[in-house]
């Protein structure tokens, strides 16, 4: 099951990533993960959160440009070679890997999370399932 | 059904205008020789008396208006009336330090109040309608000539001015507004409004809108016609010479019909002032030979545009006006090369942007720079970097080739750039020359 990231439109100049933050936080979103890509003009905050419909509202509401993109949260031992085994199971599936950040943390302390946005989420899952590999649900996210 | 508000005089025979223009002209020209001494001087020093204008064909041997005479003259040196006998004044913003006074009798206030109704039922309104002036109210034009002229046609009349644009919809929706009058910018305004608001174009009550003080393009005219479901009407004018209402569109919507038994239009090259034959772009300058207190001869409006008296199938024989690239005061010169802010706004449009942009010039090592400042839409967001950075090289190339010099694009968040009740910013010039 792939779970939805919130990405956020980043006007180039001081002080917008503060805003968004400040809007999370005025609503008390709590961010589970989060990466910043940036060009030199603008930046596209990506965000995994608890309740992403309700936040990316809440982001809309406050006149930001958001939008949700199917990524998969695949958990991995968090220890040496752990994302090297992982990505050996995306090569022998061919899955085309656009971009990915990670998160660790949370109760599961041996754990890292690993979040990947591929060109094709559905065909990937399928592939991926075979495999052994754990993919969170929307739920998984929610009681890490 | 085409309307009129006076058909006889917008649907008289070609002759019949030219007639009648002679006319008014020689008297005009006696009225301001006896009247305006500032313009009488002008005339002497070009050698021209009232005696040598007997009709339209020596218009051309008369001196120009300028600003820069407006400025001089400031503030009662073109009245050809005593004060007294004036009852109102309008001002120009006189945001570029070149404030005007306009001065109107009765008679001034009434012809103009005539040419905004024959523009309102243009736009295929009558006294069943409800018609609500959003341009601002006081010294800019816009709210008294709309006002004015939906009084003559009998509508109902909503002066809500500008601003307060919850209140405007409230007032469209209770009162079932059938036309909307205030500037483009305020209108597309509106129409994002009702957006957020979760209207359709079909929950909206109007029917059509009248629009101008401002340049603005043909997709910009799609995008309200289509965001408000309306039909969308330009209209000209100049505070010199009345205010809205000196030329107004059709049921065709391709050109302006100028209220030509009350101004004399005339395209001139603007570096030799030499008058063009018919047809060709040059710069509109007008003469107003029914108006008593403001008598405007030959006023260089600095609009470039072209005039065509090709048959209309409105039925209307005035002169048509091709919408003016932009007033040359808008007209921005970078690197050398002139730029209107209408060309920067049909390539935003035609690209999916909103009309929502900035176009900000400075000087950094002698060297002129041109930025465009667009909001970014949910409609052209994607979470793919390379995708929005194609699409901002697109819209690089096409400002390209549409302006013949590079222009930096930024991307800006919604709702960054101010909107406008009024005339919108869009240009702001940090050049210190």
């Amino acid at each position: 099951m792939s779970i939805m990231q919130i990405s956020v439109f980043l006007e180039n100049k001081p002080g917008t990533l503060k805003k968004m933050t400040g809007v999370l936080a005025a609503n008390k979103i709590n961010m589970r993960a989060t990466s910043l890509a940036e060009t030199k003009d603008f930046g596209i905050a990506r965000l995994v959160v608890d309740d992403a419909m309700s936040a990316v509202n809440t982001l809309k509401e406050h006149n930001f440009v958001a939008s949700l993109t199917p990524v998969l949260a695949i958990e991995i031992p968090d220890e040496a070679g752990g994302l090297d085994k992982l990505l050996e199971n995306f090569d022998d599936a061919e899955v085309n890997i656009e971009y990915m950040y990670a998160f660790t943390g949370g109760k599961n302390t041996d754990h890292a999370y690993m979040i990947f946005r591929v060109s094709d989420t559905k065909a990937a899952e399928a592939k991926l399932n075979g495999k052994g590999v754990k993919i969170l649900t929307q739920e998984d996210i929610e009681s890490i | 059904m085409e309307r009129y508000y006076q058909k006889e005089i917008e649907c008289a025979p070609y002759e019949e205008i030219r007639r009648i223009q002679s006319e008014k002209l020689v008297k005009q020209v006696k009225h301001v020789w006896d009247n305006v001494p500032y313009y009488r001087k002008k005339m002497e020093e070009k050698g021209v008396t009232p005696d040598d204008i007997k009709s339209v064909d020596d218009l051309h041997k008369l001196p120009f208006l300028s600003k820069k005479d407006l400025r001089d003259a400031y503030p009662t040196g073109l009245l050809g009336v005593p004060q007294k006998d004036c009852v109102r004044i309008h001002s120009t913003s006189g945001t570029t330090g070149k404030r005007v006074i306009a001065f109107y009798t009765q008679h001034d206030v009434d012809l103009w109040e005539d040419c905004c109704a024959r523009a309102i039922m243009a736009a295929g309104i009558t006294d069943e309608d409800v018609c609500q002036v959003s341009y601002g109210y006081g010294l800019f034009t816009g709210g008294a000539g709309l006002h004015g002229g939906s009084h003559k046609v009998g509508c109902l009349t909503v002066p809500t001015s500008s601003g307060n644009t919850d209140r405007q919809i409230m007032f469209i929706n209770d009162l079932k507004a059938t036309l909307l009058c205030c500037t483009p910018s305020y209108a597309a305004y509106l129409a994002e409004r009702f957006k957020e608001l979760g209207y359709k174009p079909d929950d909206i009550p109007l029917k059509a809108g009248i629009f101008g003080a401002e340049a603005w393009s043909e997709e910009m005219r799609h995008d309200i016609e289509k965001s408000l479901g309306i039909k969308a009407y330009d209209i000209y004018g100049l505070t010199e010479l009345s205010g809205p209402g000196v030329a107004f569109e059709c049921s065709e919507q391709n050109g302006m019909h100028i209220n030509e038994d009350h101004f004399i239009a005339e395209i001139i090259d603007p570096d030799t002032e030499e008058v063009l034959p018919e047809g060709s772009q040059g710069e509109l300058v007008f003469t107003a030979v029914d108006k008593e207190a403001f008598p405007m001869i030959r006023y260089r409006t600095r609009d470039i545009c072209r005039l065509t008296r090709e048959k209309c199938s409105c039925g209307r024989t005035h002169v048509k006006m091709a919408k003016p690239m932009g007033r040359s005061d808008d007209m921005l010169i970078i690197r050398g090369v002139n730029v209107f802010p209408s060309q920067i706004e049909t390539v935003l449009l035609n690209n999916g942007y909103a009309a929502n942009y900035q176009i900000v010039v400075d000087r950094v090592n002698n060297t002129d720079t041109l930025d465009v400042q667009v909001e970014m839409t949910p409609e052209k967001f994607t979470d793919n970097v390379g995708e929005i950075e194609e699409n901002q090289k697109k819209l690089v190339d096409d400002l390209k080739s549409m302006l013949g010099i590079k222009a930096k694009v930024s991307l800006m968040a919604p709702k960054s750039i101010a909107r406008s009740e009024g005339k919108a910013v869009r240009v702001i010039d940090k050049r210190k020359i």
